[in-house]
């Protein structure tokens, strides 16, 4: 069924780009460190604002041109003719371990000295906006991923058992998920996280955001869960199955999961983005990732500056074009993925 | 020949309810029948009259109580199948009784392959069994599908209404039980197909020595596969004994009104014939 999967998402053009556009992203998630030139907190007070810089192709190889601020007050800059830097590829730069455990000091490209890359430009204190946009991405990226898998676990197991079971199960299961779901998301959100944030750290922080979020997301999906476990649990070849000898486990594993996953693969897709959605508000209004460390959220809020829209400082919305992009590739893969599971759909 | 007629499997006062919210339906009011080793028992009788919910009952298929309350005994092999374990009935289904199901395109999981949906029962009663692929293939093929390599990959959607009870019929014989329930295993089938059909239970029957429960309201298949025959109607059997006797010499005013009513070729007929209940009740 998996070989078949991969085959089909060929087929698929739309599907199979959304695809590969998340799946660099993901990539680019991993490597960060390899790819981003700089940290999320390296500053250069010189060179505020500065726009993206331009590449220039000189004596064979790839350089950076190099700018000088013209107008201190209004962050003007201006490429000086014949200014340019060399671009080293898999060069030595700042250390990292790399996917967390190897001890590497190899980035893709690097400039030296003074000199800065600033592919998507630099913010109010000179930070390199790809770089953050880039550690940023880990943040945003991977709070979808663990999010939905707790809220689908947690849903499917307590979902699936009420409506096979049914009963007195079922009964004071859906009293807690309707409880669950009466508790105004956002408030106890912003509640928890204000209450709890003299004990974590940053990056403490981040999980228990995620746990909060899917704590508040799970009792919609277990309720949707149960009413489609139990409208298969009356389907015949479930009968049949039982009919046979097969065991309640098996039968919930084996017939009634895998005819959920149509539904499971979209609600799965369409919620992701809600959580990247979610972590980029909370972040935007101060009460998500903080300081130094960079998501996506945190950057647009630090956009949030006259300064940006007047003086058309545009690269630090990239961020927001970054979900904009993440999220409508994760609404069509999960639509493709959902025509690929449907048998019917099998010519 | 001396025939020895061992009973494989009885009923003894068996009375099945349905508990509603604020009513209840007792749709087998006290019945009791037995099947015979190797033979045939046709359950006959209108629709509502609890044929289905009676073969289901024997095996315990039933909502649990308070939803469904079965009573009664049901005895095979001296094990009372409705008082034994959760663990022992598990072992009952499949492998001393199976069943196949009126639709067939229900019966079978849409999302796998009918290959897929066979080895499960197989592998189910015979854990230790190898090469499970080639038992697959083997247990299409003897029930008739052409080009069993290449099919058993095949989605139930892709088959035919005959060929899917064909899988599902291959299904309940992957672990070779003892007594096989049909539920009206032809009656969303065409009548080719179902003649079809018929004779593949029958060939299968003499080959494997399985004996039959068949749930149906045709007469044409009873006259044809049965040896005996009971008679539901409204819960109760009416009439009871072998095909021979009840079809050529009916006691019951109902189980007469329902040969009545099975139009014939040849005669003619300007009406086709009804049952009176109100007579029946009288």
């Amino acid at each position: 069924m998996k070989r078949n999967l991969l085959k089909e998402l060929l087929s698929r053009p739309l599907g199979l780009t959304c695809f590969i556009i998340l799946s660099i992203f993901y990539l680019s998630a991993i490597f960060a460190p390899f790819i981003a030139p700089y940290t999320t907190s390296e500053q250069n007070l010189k060179k505020t604002f500065h726009p993206p810089t331009g590449l220039i192709w000189k004596k064979g190889g790839w350089h950076v041109k190099i700018y000088e601020n013209v107008d201190s007050t209004a962050a003007k800059y201006e490429y000086v003719q014949g200014n340019y830097a060399p671009i080293r590829f898999f060069a030595k730069g700042y250390p990292y371990k790399f996917l967390g455990l190897i001890p590497s000091e190899r980035h893709l490209f690097q400039v030296d000295e003074d000199n800065k890359i600033y592919l998507l430009g630099s913010d109010s204190t000179g930070r390199d906006t790809f770089s953050r946009l880039l550690y940023g991405s880990r943040i945003s990226l991977s709070i979808g991923l663990i999010g939905i898998s707790i809220t689908m676990i947690m849903g499917f197991v307590v979902g699936g058992l009420s409506g096979y079971y049914g009963g007195k199960l079922d009964f004071f299961a859906m009293r807690i998920v309707e409880f669950l779901m009466a508790i105004p998301g956002l408030y106890l959100l912003l509640a928890l996280r204000s209450a709890l944030a003299p004990y974590f750290d940053s990056a403490q922080m981040y999980f228990v955001i995620v746990i909060i979020l899917a704590i508040i997301g799970w009792a919609g999906t277990a309720r949707i869960i149960r009413g489609m476990s139990l409208s298969i649990r009356s389907r015949q070849f479930v009968l049949a199955s039982e009919s046979m000898g097969q065991s309640s486990f098996k039968i919930l594993f084996r017939h009634i999961l895998p005819n959920l996953t149509s539904y499971l693969l979209v609600a799965a897709t369409l919620s992701i983005p809600g959580y990247i959605l979610g972590e980029a508000a909370l972040s935007f209004l101060g009460l998500g990732i903080q300081e130094p460390s960079a998501s996506w959220g945190l950057m647009l809020s630090q956009a949030q500056n006259m300064k940006v829209f007047m003086l058309n400082f545009w690269w630090l919305l990239t961020p927001g074009l970054a979900i904009f992009i993440t999220v409508i590739a994760f609404n069509v893969l999960g639509d493709t993925l959902r025509d690929i599971v449907d048998p019917k759909m099998k010519v | 020949m001396e025939e020895t007629e061992q009973i494989l499997l009885e009923a003894k006062d068996l009375e099945i309810t349905f508990h509603g919210r604020d009513e209840k339906t007792e749709a087998v009011r006290g019945i009791s029948f037995s099947l015979k080793d190797g033979k045939v028992l046709a359950i006959v009788g209108e629709s509502g009259s609890g044929k289905s919910v009676t073969a289901l009952s024997l095996t315990r298929l039933l909502p649990e109580p308070p939803t469904c309350t079965v009573s009664g005994k049901v005895e095979l092999m001296g094990k009372n199948l409705l008082t034994i374990s959760k663990k022992e009935i598990r072992q009952v289904r499949g492998k001393e009784i199976a069943y196949i199901f009126q639709e067939p395109s229900t019966s079978l999981n849409p999302v796998f392959s009918i290959g897929y949906q066979i080895a499960e029962a197989i592998k189910l009663h015979l854990p230790k069994v190898k090469n499970i692929q080639k038992r697959v293939v083997d247990s299409l093929r003897r029930v008739g599908i052409r080009d069993p390599e290449k099919r058993y990959k095949d989605y139930p959607h892709q088959l035919s209404g005959g060929m899917q009870q064909r899988v599902m019929i291959a299904m309940a014989l992957a672990c070779e039980p003892r007594i096989l329930v049909a539920d009206e295993p032809t009656t969303a089938l065409d009548v080719t197909i179902q003649k079809q059909i018929m004779d593949l239970l029958k060939e299968l029957k003499e080959n494997l020595g399985m004996s039959i429960i068949l749930i149906t309201h045709n007469f044409g298949i009873i006259a044809d596969f049965a040896d005996d025959v009971i008679v539901m109607f409204r819960g109760q059997i009416v009439e009871s004994g072998s095909v021979n006797s009840v079809l050529n010499n009916p006691q019951h005013p109902y189980t007469k009104a329902l040969l009545a009513c099975i139009p014939q070729i040849g005669k003619k007929q300007d009406r086709l014939t009804t049952i009176d209940y109100a007579q029946l009740d009288a």
